[in-house]
């Protein structure tokens, strides 16, 4: 058996398995952050939330899904019929995809890419056709409205979470997500992590986030006030699945992100605890909790405010940050802090 | 064949095909989608030479912000795609006289182009070696301590260059009537709303 693991198809056979794996991961952990993200909203807003299919509801995203799948399919007269189908089919396959590169744990990682950064951030950066794609497929008014808005929208909040990602990349001296995770291992604990030197960033990269997966208060995409649902108006059936399905996983996508990059990963707050990918994921579920506070709590922004905050305030802070960041580590200032590549590797 | 190979050749007929396609594909919008595919598939080839890094950045800078606006323009443009295709048969002579011109002249370059000696082993092993220096450090390298000055140079150009079409395009009408952001943020939250106490799990 050791021989055949070893050939060529042998690994590529592990590879398939452990890409299931993380897609098994994913997909299961996506159906309790549906639910979950309901049951906070609707605790917020003193409603009981789903309720009735398992226990408290817990089955509810696995009824909605079922459901989906077994809707007939309808595309609109006018349509583009391949664009349209693509699009959902991008949203999902680009949010899955960016998974390829995010450890769980020490070595636990499917592709150890040295601009793993990198690579997420552009496939993130991709998600945005989904959106457009759809829009304009559906030949109608409001879908197209909607992709447009999301076109902007992405691209603008793309540039500060760029700029954030590279005062990161200049503290760790590397791209890669195990190196970036090493350098904040410095025996202190949950204050070794690059949330305390980095605070400010902490908070534009979350707000940036929210933009980014078009979540609430940024959903202006879909503004059902304004847009109906925006580009998802046609959709119906698999295809909305899909594209539900692909926001939330770029929103879990992000919650990895910023437990990577700014706390710590895998590594235990208090030291002498052990580390390990179980507090990854607590600290993945934190952070989408927040998330979904966020969209139970703040009313949706205008979409000039939007675009103001993203050209205005977050992009000059981000560009200020990382002139800072390279002040600070090139001088070493703050016991090193900023400049941990010695740390990393 | 390696499996090196095969994906290089999957990527490369890709390539291909999918710039053949931005070239006669009717509607504009397809042309764009198809372009994205070709920056897609040269991503690829550049990670199968080891160049991580410039793929990376093809598909942010490239696929990721500036198809996104080519997308956005085409979108919005209100075309007659049958006129388009008529438009296309007339001037299909001249396009295939630019082809032939252009052809002949990279003929004749590369005629009397001279390789030097084992040039094909140093295409495949960069310089410094890959498992010595990442690529990202040696592009670094190369652009902030080596060529510094040119690479702000060309900064400055272009920053000089976005200078000058906003300048071109900057009509600041008085005829409208705009926000004033700070008047909205300054606005006291008092005179606007009511602020009540809402007890946990009561409601008003």
């Amino acid at each position: 058996m050791d021989g055949f693991f070893s050939t060529t198809p042998g690994i590529a056979l592990i590879i398939a398995a452990q890409s299931l794996l993380v897609i098994g991961f994913v997909m299961v952990s996506l159906l309790f952050l549906v639910y979950g993200d309901r049951k906070i909203w609707a605790a917020v807003q003193m409603r009981k939330g789903p309720n009735v299919v398992g226990a408290f509801g817990l089955l509810q995203t696995v009824a909605d899904a079922l459901k989906y799948v077994v809707k007939e399919v309808v595309v609109p007269a006018g349509a583009d019929k391949p664009v349209f189908m693509l699009a959902p089919m991008t949203s999902f396959v680009l949010a899955i995809l960016a998974w390829a590169v995010i450890p769980f744990n020490d070595t636990w990682v499917l592709a150890d890419l040295n601009v793993a950064i990198l690579y997420v951030f552009a496939m993130s950066s991709l998600e945005v056709y989904g959106v457009i794609m759809g829009g304009w497929a559906s030949n109608s008014k409001y879908p197209f409205l909607g992709s447009l808005r999301s076109a902007a929208q992405m691209i603008s909040y793309e540039v500060s979470i760029g700029l954030i990602i590279i005062g990161v990349i200049i503290t760790t001296g590397s791209m890669n997500f195990g190196a970036i995770v090493a350098a904040q291992d410095t025996g202190w604990g949950i204050f070794g992590w690059y949330w305390l030197p980095h605070l400010p960033m902490v908070f534009l990269f979350f707000i940036s986030a929210l933009a980014e997966t078009n979540r609430p208060p940024f959903d202006l995409p879909e503004a059902e006030s304004e847009l109906v649902a925006g580009y998802q108006v046609e959709y119906s059936s698999t295809p909305f699945l899909l594209f539900m399905a692909g926001e939330y996983i770029a929103i879990f996508l992000m919650c990895a992100l910023m437990t990577l990059m700014f706390f710590g990963g895998w590594l235990s707050p208090i030291p002498g605890l052990p580390d390990g990918a179980l507090w990854m994921i607590a600290k993945m579920a934190f952070f989408f909790f927040l998330f979904a506070m966020v969209k139970a709590i703040v009313p949706r922004y205008r979409y000039d405010q939007l675009m103001r905050l993203g050209w205005k305030v977050f992009l000059p802070m981000s560009i200020a940050w990382v002139v800072i960041v390279a002040f600070l580590a090139k001088f070493e200032l703050f016991g090193g802090a900023y400049a941990r590549w010695a740390i990393g590797g | 064949m390696g499996i090196a190979d095969i994906t290089f050749y999957a990527f490369a007929i890709t390539l291909v095909t999918a710039g053949f396609l931005v070239v006669v594909a009717r509607n504009p919008v397809h042309s764009v989608l198809w372009l994205i595919l070709a920056f897609l598939s040269s991503a690829g080839l550049f990670v199968l030479l080891g160049a991580e890094f410039v793929a990376m950045l093809l598909i942010i800078v490239y696929v990721g912000a500036v198809a996104v606006l080519f997308l956005f323009v085409v979108m919005m443009l209100d075309v007659d795609f049958s006129a388009l295709k008529a438009e296309m048969a007339r001037y299909v002579p001249l396009a295939g006289l630019i082809g032939v011109v252009l052809l002949m002249q990279l003929a004749l370059a590369y005629g009397t182009w001279a390789f030097s000696d084992g040039i094909d082993q140093r295409l495949g092993n960069p310089i410094p070696p890959i498992d010595e220096v990442h690529n990202t450090q040696a592009l670094g390298l190369i652009l902030y301590d080596q060529y510094f000055l040119l690479f702000q140079l060309a900064g400055l150009i272009l920053l000089v260059a976005m200078v000058g079409a906003i300048l071109l395009t900057l009509r600041h009408r008085q005829d409208i009537k705009r926000q004033d952001i700070l008047a909205q943020i300054y606005r006291d939250p008092a005179k606007a709303m009511e602020l009540k106490d809402v007890k946990p799990g009561q409601g008003l």
